[in-house]
């Protein structure tokens, strides 16, 4: 679907409106491709063609929400829509005021367009399998088109067209041992791909080592943007909105009693203006360009969406409680010297199903996995078997931190839960002076 | 003719020359209802409706899925299935031809006593803002809420081969949650069948006692505010059916999924450390581990006649007296490991193809009560509903926490303690398995959020299962 159809599917709803309702509809489109590796082999592929048609009827304090899939088909649509929409009307006079009912009452439009040209996705995975030959290479390609867009009977008008691929990929050289990598972006770049596919066979000649085998303890430890990437979605999980905050169950409530704080070089912000999301909540407001949400080892600006703001009377600044486009300040730390001020101790390239360990002091579980290597008198050693930490950030991103990298990666997520993900990371890698590994 | 039959009808009439095809329609409806600190939460409707094409041709497959259910839109999405098994059959891993057919014909429907229906919408918020009322017990709880969902999955198989298979799964899940603090220290707890999950109607409201649970929900809350922090020690470890679902799901389910042994998963949920030559001869477990792949449990929440290949589901034993004797894997993958499996190829949605997947896993009962397994502890921990989840990627070493703890001294029951939590490796862990409660102690419950899949899919799983009790586990606690 696109732009004008789907304009042109809420404008024949909102004719249909009666006395003061209010109708907001959001769109979320993607066509997309889909193809698993095994073995450096098509496992599995196929091709996702979904479009999902949300409304929101409001009539003065009430409101009720429906959701369906869109055909692509403009009068079989309005047919299943006028019906989601007589349900609606139905049930609303049943439901009482809603005090949290808060939504932009000011007509805005925006556009954003990402992306232009996408490769042939047949002839990127043949290019993959091609430049992976001899690889145990394992992953999925995706790519296509995601649209979500935004139209009110008030007169909002927003729309959010992208275009991309993500290969997220890893090399196997048995069992577990593994390196790992990702290519993802809005213009495909063959040369790319060969330096990346470069790095991870150098990084398999290291797997080939014989693993060492450690013991539980604490170790000096360097953990790779991806690394940090798993620790930053710990924090999304609850530690930034703004009604985890009044209901006391952030992890972070320590830092927001100032009973405890990171380290003044951690500021955490959501950056909108990274450009790669749509900028619009599904109630009709625009979202700022930047909260900072961790502001140099304090607590900063919650993420707080229509529901909650209205609950706790603060101004709309996000779509929802997680970042969208987290990122974490660079530091000062030269990838030339990253091994010799680690000296001794772990070079963590990924983590893996972290979770909460206790919450109430931000402690945190979790795997390392993928490209985990000795590191000693600032030479990679050997792989390391994996190992399962168990700690807090208070002091992975407080007194144990020793430095953030000067560059940062930026982490397209891989995820298509819910569709295609639209969200990412753009972080440094962090060097600590201790991580506690407990299995 | 209902709408998915017309469907059918539609591409029965354009369908592409190939070896084999199969179209699957899915259907789904859903409703959920909250209220939240006696505040109705804007009540959701859902509906859905798309197809699956998969074309097996020149020795290739591929697939297409559209919610676009036109003649021109099912003939696109084949065009596109064409397409991808065209590149399989180039770069494939596996020849087409091992792709598993079906000519079955089957029907399920999920028991429902009390349609969703039957109660008016003004109804059920009363009975939320009821439970809302009894969370409400003390200004230390500082967030409560209660829910009731409803899901209704119709899914429409039809084959090239004559499979035509019908299935309707209905689910009515309620749900209690309290949150309580003090100082910086907050607890949570769940009930009202927040974690026990069947297929059913809204008889599952009174099966859970969504509105009798509630006092219980918020005093257990509070309770853990002031508890113990759980010793970190080694130590007998007694667990109810509720985490013991948690434990059974991540170290044998996923262990077992043959996909993860045929490395198709390494990228991201990961592999197994249980291999192909281990089936047969692998002690998993102690002579108490009984596991059984069982789609025929009444209202388990994966109980059906056929998985989304068209395969007959059947009961089979995975673990047998402590003994591994069959992977969790679909004929696909049977045929390409050279080992038995079960019918567990499944989709979560019809915009996902089907991957080896969980469906019932139970473990057997054994003999005796909760209190019987207590008695025999003279130094432990019960623990009760998982709150947190960690496994490597090879399914071995593990890490879970749940939301309340008792000691055990002398085979009864001592202090409360919070933030509990417990470690160790798959591969050893059954192995100190001492106890498994009887049939009178065993519960149908199930999760609803198991992820997996290159694309992601999330699904339901079931597992029935008895409390259980493991010998000399180390055991922890919270704080930094």
């Amino acid at each position: 679907m696109n732009q004008e159809s789907f304009y042109r599917l809420a404008g024949r709803l909102f004719e249909q409106l009666q006395g003061a309702e209010h109708l907001f509809c959001d769109l979320g489109c993607e066509s997309s491709d889909f193809v698993r590796l095994n073995q450096n082999r098509i496992r599995q592929a196929g091709a996702v063609r979904a479009a999902g048609l949300g409304l929101n009827l409001i009539d003065g304090e009430r409101q009720a929400q429906a959701s369906c899939d869109l055909s692509g088909d403009l009068d079989e649509d309005l047919n299943r829509a006028r019906h989601l929409l007589g349900r609606l009307r139905e049930r609303i006079v049943h439901v009482p005021a809603d005090p949290y009912l808060n939504f932009s009452t000011e007509p805005s439009g925006s556009e954003r367009w990402v992306g232009e040209d996408l490769p042939d996705a047949r002839a990127a995975v043949a290019e993959v399998i091609a430049a992976g030959a001899g690889l145990d290479l394992v992953g999925i390609w995706a790519s296509g088109e995601v649209q979500e867009g935004l139209a009110s009977s008030i007169g909002h008008r927003h729309w959010y067209g992208g275009r991309s691929f993500n290969l997220d990929w890893s090399c196997y050289l048995e069992a577990d041992k593994a390196v790992k990598a990702g290519y993802s972006g809005l213009t495909w770049e063959p040369a790319v791909l060969a330096g990346k596919l470069a790095q991870l066979r150098q990084g398999l000649e290291v797997m080939g080592r014989p693993a060492r085998t450690i013991a539980p303890g604490r170790y000096r430890a360097y953990l790779a943007p991806a690394a940090v990437a798993e620790l930053m979605n710990m924090l999304a999980w609850g530690g930034f909105d703004l009604k985890s905050q009044r209901t006391r169950q952030t992890p972070l409530l320590k830092l927001v009693r100032g009973e405890r704080a990171f380290d003044p070089r951690v500021s955490i912000r959501e950056e909108q203006d990274r450009g790669l999301t749509p900028a619009f909540t599904p109630e009709g407001f625009t979202t700022p360009d930047r909260v900072t949400l961790i502001d140099a080892g304090r607590f900063g600006t919650c993420l707080v969406d229509a529901r909650d703001a209205k609950e706790y009377g603060e101004p709309v600044n996000a779509a929802g409680g997680s970042p969208q486009s987290v990122g974490l300040d660079p530091g000062d730390l030269a990838p030339a010297e990253l091994l010799a001020r680690l000296d001794t101790g772990l070079w963590i390239g990924n983590l893996w199903y972290c979770n909460w360990s206790d919450p109430n002091d931000c402690r945190v579980t979790g795997m390392t996995r993928f490209g985990t290597w000795w590191v000693e008198h600032g030479e990679i050693q050997c792989p390391v078997k994996v190992m399962r930490f168990d700690d807090s950030l208070y002091h992975l991103l407080g007194d144990r931190l020793e430095g953030l990298t000067r560059e940062r990666e930026l982490l397209m997520d891989p995820g298509t839960y819910e569709g295609r993900s639209t969200e990412s990371a753009l972080l440094p890698g962090i060097l600590v002076s201790g991580i506690e590994l407990a299995l | 003719m209902d709408a998915l039959e017309q469907t059918a009808a539609r591409f029965a009439a354009l369908v592409p020359a190939c070896d084999y095809w199969t179209l699957r329609l899915v259907e789904e409806s859903s409703e959920h209802l909250e209220v939240r600190q006696g505040v109705v939460e804007p009540s959701a409707l859902g509906e859905s409706l798309g197809a699956m094409v998969t074309v097996v041709v020149g020795g290739g497959v591929g697939y297409g899925a559209t919610s676009d259910l036109s003649a021109a839109g099912l003939r696109a999405a084949a065009a596109a299935a064409l397409g991808w098994a065209a590149a399989h059959a180039e770069l494939g891993l596996f020849a087409g031809a091992i792709y598993p057919r079906s000519s079955l014909r089957a029907d399920y429907r999920s028991p429902v006593a009390e349609p969703w229906d039957s109660i008016g919408l003004a109804d059920k918020l009363a009975l939320l803002q009821d439970a809302n009322t009894a969370l409400a017990i003390d200004e230390r709880i500082v967030d409560w809420s209660a829910w009731l969902a409803w899901r209704r999955v119709r899914q429409l198989l039809l084959t090239s081969d004559g499979g035509h298979i019908d299935q309707v799964w209905e689910y009515v899940s309620p749900g209690l949650a309290a949150v309580a603090n003090a100082g910086s220290q907050t607890q949570h707890r769940h009930g009202g069948g927040a974690d026990w999950s069947q297929q059913g109607g809204l008889e599952r409201i009174s099966a859970v006692g969504l509105l009798a649970d509630a006092p219980r929900v918020a005093a257990e809350a509070i309770a853990l505010l002031e508890a113990a922090e759980c010793p970190c020690d080694t130590r007998d470890l007694v667990l109810t059916p509720s985490q013991m679902v948690l434990q059974i799901h991540e170290s044998i389910g996923h262990p077992l999924e043959l996909d993860r042994i045929l490395g198709d998963e390494r990228n991201y949920a990961g592999t197994s450390f249980v291999t192909a030559q281990m089936f047969g001869t692998y002690r998993y477990g102690s002579d108490l581990l009984n596991v059984t792949f069982d789609p025929g449990v009444p209202s388990e929440l994966v109980t059906g006649a056929a998985d989304d290949d068209g395969t007959a589901t059947r009961r089979e034993f995975l673990i047998r007296n402590g003994l591994l004797e069959r992977p969790l894997g679909g004929r696909l993958s049977q045929a390409r490991s050279g080992l038995s499996g079960t019918a567990n190829a499944r989709a979560c949605a019809w915009d996902r193809p089907p991957i080896d997947r969980m469906a019932n896993i139970n473990l057997e009962p054994g003999q005796g009560s909760l209190d019987d397994l207590i008695a025999r502890v003279e130094r432990g921990v019960l623990m009760d509903t998982n709150r947190s989840w960690s496994i490597d990627d090879s399914r071995n070493k593990f890490q879970f926490g749940c939301e309340w703890g008792r000691l055990i001294e002398d085979g009864t029951l001592k202090g409360l303690v919070r933030n509990p939590g417990y470690r160790g490796l798959s591969a050893e862990f059954w192995r100190s398995l001492d106890g498994v409660g009887g049939a009178a102690a065993r519960e149908v419950r199930g999760v609803q959020n198991c992820g997996k899949g290159e694309p992601n899919q999330a699904v339901y799983v079931g597992h029935a299962t008895p409390p259980g009790l493991f010998r000399n586990v180390d055991v922890f606690g919270g704080g930094e």
